[in-house]
């Protein structure tokens, strides 16, 4: 059997719409600065660089290669993953699975991404098939406004349901100093902006960001000697059921997550992930997501999303708190954005979440959306699992 | 541009554009040509059957994800079908294809037409946007000249 | 430990242009080849690792039209982008880490649609602030390190031109090669100058094809209808960026990779002990260049060793007995396709380019990034 393996340490940058002040090497840097830092790591102990990110949004090719002088990979073993959206849970993923494999003993992984640097429009295009999809394109956010559309005409829900979304993830933000976008947003904002593609509007939406992450992985034997609490990987679990998007046959809600839940729960014997999780890190690129995939991750019926949101359940002081780092709502730098999700949830495991910080958690789940209806799952756990 | 062998069918490559310098030149396959042809010369839409679990791909693709079987039936659907979802863009942005801004507001969506498992996407167009609902009836519009490209499928056109 | 063995494999033929499929259906060719040699179904595969490049496929997300294809609809499914010894890679870690039994891997190249943008592709691995605008590509980069290293060791073209005589020659032996050709030393010194000194008959052809491998752990190798072909030792290693950083007529990464490697499989003689090697000559030069790294002679001995028959397919360390990529590149798949040429000599199933009947342990090798940044060694042994 494999090594039991543990997040030891974690960094990220400060998240800003552009961050002309570095370029993406540098921008690499601060973060794998930061994660060393509080992995208590020098790059001299690192044995291998996990790094990723969306190709065509800077425009530059074997990023594993070019990255080098940013990661800390000279010399080292260095391999690049990507699956869209899904690239920072995708990092996460792999980062286990090379130190479980008893190859890498003190793995850095690494996900990044500088959407100012092209037109993120141009580049999400490109993943559509040439010769069916792209030329009859209405952008990266239709998608999302479909299954909204769907949903509401399933269940009832409303913008407004989703709107309250919005709030609360903009609301945790503010206790992230390193979040892109730190300024409350009311009910009333959300639901008169900027309209972009029925039902969604301007603060439904994620932003663009530039921001990288880093995050130090462990075997079971380093990690017990040099940290004071790692955060364990439990169990992992994925789908990317979609070859094409003309394949998605219109049910309601997302396929991929269910599916992945389900077997996620299986796995580790979790029957309601309700009560038995104590935070979620959930990427969530847009506020309906935040009714609809709660639904497919299990964390109640279909349908009753909206109540879960309005009971104030996944707020902060709630049962169980989602995007206490404000979530993708407030940040969203592609290729980072997921293994974010896995750094928060470590820190939160850890303790060492600050202002942010949910009481006494035991278990955390991290998750991964990719634009093309894909969806990953960590759970992490502070105590080791058996 | 498009090549015949024998008396197989018709293979044809789209050209698409990712940015002004770097053109690509896709084969479409045999499945996609074939559909591209029915297209282009008969107004057709012609998807594949899974034997396994009976679902009919529009458009066709070699290999059933699900019963991971190949598909070789072709299958003809209806030029109508229901909307399944939509959305209305509000918010211009520009197609990187054609350089252009398509005039917003415009409805887009997914559209099972009868006979299909699958859904196909385009835009819809109606005279009333507010008649535009998911379960509302359409029919395809095609274009008089058509090339052998996607965009032959001018719109769906809501029944009012 | 656990153990992890190549137990099927599967190529499309390598080809300059396979017009009647699209990229899935390429991909798809060769994992329902893989599984008929391994003589299972899809639900022996618990998992699945695809490899591509976003550049190369003009794709964003260039790995999500193959998951279904690869068998991944209900699968745990990821993706490596880079060449297909680093997806191989990480496929033999998710067994490795007890997650699972059996990993599906596939590889892939089209590169007959993007072949006449392919300077644009590689100029694109360039550094956009200060490098790029200069418009240096792949070949280009090459050439200054086919400079470099023929000024440092007093190699010389007609050297590097054995290695073509001699790829092009092994790939008559090879049903899968797109490229074989009868050619000598002349033909290659006549062959139009591209980027001095390097000339079309040095360069490799940008090519289709794809590739599949399915990896099992020990346990459930034994249920697999093929003698298992073990994976040995495996390393990567990654040199710096700026081509000015790099002594280009060293390979320090290629040469740590294989360090490793060779220590995980307890080998301490290179020449004595690899029965084959099939390597990436995506130029002549880097076929000499690869083998000082590699440790099959000293620095600076590559062209000698060329010259000497050594490397020939009845030499004492044959190398790229298929033709290697001078024969047929199909790119990203590459290293992949040379895995599977290794294991084919283990098996004994290489039809005419084996090189001899028992052949115990074999090595693969893959290159990510500008002149040989980042090398990948596999060795592969048959017990």
């Amino acid at each position: 059997m494999g090594r039991r393996v543990a997040i030891v340490g974690a960094g990220q940058t400060y998240h800003k719409s552009a961050r002309k002040d570095v370029n993406g090497q540098e921008l690499i840097h601060e973060a794998v600065s930061r994660a060393l830092e509080d992995a208590e790591l020098a790059i001299e102990e690192i044995d291998g660089v996990v790094i990723g990110n969306m190709d065509h949004f800077e425009g530059i090719n074997y990023v594993d290669c070019w990255s080098i002088d940013g990661s800390g990979g000279y010399l080292k073993p260095v391999i690049k993953l990507c699956t869209g959206g899904t690239t920072g849970t995708t990092l996460a993923i792999g980062g286990y699975h090379m130190v479980a494999s008893g190859m890498f003993d003190r793995l850095l992984v690494i996900g990044w991404e500088k959407n100012s640097e092209s037109d993120t429009t141009g580049a999400i295009v490109t993943a559509t098939d040439p010769i069916l999809d792209r030329g009859v394109m209405a952008g990266a956010l239709a998608g999302l406004a479909i299954e909204a559309s769907e949903y509401a005409a399933a269940y009832g829900a409303t913008p407004r349901d989703a709107a309250r979304v919005s709030v609360r993830d903009r609301r945790h933000a503010c206790n992230n100093p390193y979040a892109h976008l730190r300024k409350e947003v009311t009910i009333e904002e959300v639901l008169s902006s900027p309209p972009i593609s029925d039902p969604l509007r301007l603060l439904d939406m994620c932003p663009r960001t530039d921001g990288a992450c880093a995050v130090v992985y462990a075997s079971e034997e380093v990690a017990e000697k040099i940290c004071p609490r790692p955060a364990w990987v439990v169990a992992t679990a994925n789908r990317h059921s979609y070859s094409r998007f003309a394949d998605v046959m219109g049910q309601t809600g997302m396929l991929s997550l269910t599916v992945a839940a389900k077997e996620l729960w299986r796995k580790t014997g979790i029957r309601e992930p309700l009560k038995e999780i104590d935070v979620v890190e959930l990427y969530q690129p847009y506020s309906w997501a935040g009714l609809i995939w709660i639904e497919d991750l299990g964390f109640c019926k279909k349908g009753e999303g909206p109540k879960l949101i309005w009971d104030g359940v996944t707020d902060m002081g709630g049962e169980c708190p989602f995007n206490p780092s404000g979530g993708v709502l407030s940040s969203n730098p592609i290729g980072a954005t997921g293994l974010i999700r896995c750094a928060e949830i470590a820190h939160q495991i850890q303790g060492k979440a600050g202002a942010r910080q949910v009481p006494d958690v035991q278990l955390g789940l991290a998750t991964g959306f990719g634009g093309c209806w894909w969806s990953d799952l960590i759970l992490f756990s502070k105590k080791k699992p058996a | 541009m498009t090549e015949k062998k024998d008396h197989e069918a018709e293979l044809l490559t789209v050209h698409s554009r990712t940015d002004v310098e770097q053109v690509y030149r896709y084969s479409a396959g045999r499945y996609l040509s074939r559909f591209l042809v029915e297209l282009r010369d008969h107004a057709r839409i012609v998807g594949v059957k899974c034997p396994k679990c009976g679902t009919v791909y529009v458009p066709p693709k070699q290999v059933c994800d699900p019963c991971y079987v190949e598909m070789t039936e072709p299958v003809e659907v209806s030029k109508e079908g229901t909307i399944r979802n939509f959305t209305i863009l509000r918010a211009a942005f520009v197609d990187p294809e054609t350089g252009e801004t398509r005039p917003v507001p415009y409805a887009f969506g997914n559209v099972q037409l009868d006979g299909a498992g699958s859904l196909l996407q385009n835009y819809i167009v109606a005279d009333d946007e507010s008649k535009i609902r998911v379960g509302a009836r359409v029919r395809l519009e095609f274009r008089q000249e058509r090339t052998g490209n996607i965009r032959d499928i001018k719109c769906f056109r809501l029944l009012e | 430990m656990e153990r992890v063995a190549i137990v099927g494999m599967g190529q499309t033929k390598i080809e300059a242009s396979k017009e009647s499929v699209n990229y899935p259906e390429l991909v798809y060719e060769a994992v329902r080849l893989a599984l008929e040699d391994a003589g299972v179904g899809i639900e022996e595969i618990d998992n699945v690792i695809t490899t591509s490049n976003d550049f190369w496929d003009g794709r964003t997300i260039s790995c999500m039209p193959v998951g279904g294809v690869s068998g991944g609809y209900d699968k745990n499914i990821s993706c490596v982008e880079g060449d297909g010894t680093f997806g191989a890679f990480y496929g033999a870690c998710r067994i490795l880490s007890g997650s699972y039994g059996t990993t599906l891997v596939t590889a892939h190249s089209k590169g007959s649609e993007s072949r006449q943008i392919a300077h644009l592709i590689t100029n694109a691995a360039f550094d956009p602030i200060h490098a790029r605008c200069l418009g240096l590509d792949m070949v280009t980069a090459c050439a200054l390190q086919a400079r470099k290293y023929m000024h440092t060791y007093g190699i010389t073209e007609e050297e590097c031109a054995l290695v073509a005589v001699k790829n092009h020659g092994n790939a008559f032996a090879n049903p899968n090669a797109q490229w074989p050709l009868k050619i000598t030393v002349e033909d290659v010194m006549k062959s139009p100058r591209v980027a001095d000194p390097l000339k079309e008959l040095d360069i490799s052809p940008i090519s289709d094809g794809a590739c599949c491998l399915i990896l099992a752990s020990e346990a459930r190798a034994k249920k697999f209808r093929k003698k298992p072909v073990w994976l040995k030792g495996v390393s990567f290693c990654a040199d710096a960026y700026q081509l000015g950083d790099r002594n280009l007529a060293e390979c320090k990464a290629l040469e740590k990779a294989a360090e490793k490697a060779y220590r995980m499989a307890g080998i301490r003689d290179p020449r004595r002990e690899i029965d084959v090697a099939e390597i990436c000559d995506a130029f002549t030069y880097q076929e000499l260049l690869w083998t000082e790294g590699l440790g099959f002679c000293a620095r600076g001995q590559g062209g000698k060793l060329v010259a000497s028959g050594a490397t020939a397919r009845d030499g004492d360390i044959p190398v790229n007995p298929s033709g290697g990529l001078l024969s047929g590149h199909p790119v990203i798949a590459a290293g992949m396709y040379r895995i599977i040429e290794a294991a084919r000599q283990i098996r004994g199933e290489a039809g005419e380019m084996q090189v001899k009947e028992k052949v115990r342990t074999a090595l693969a090798h893959g290159v990510n990034g500008l002149c040989g940044q980042s090398h990948c060694v596999w060795i592969l042994g048959s017990d």
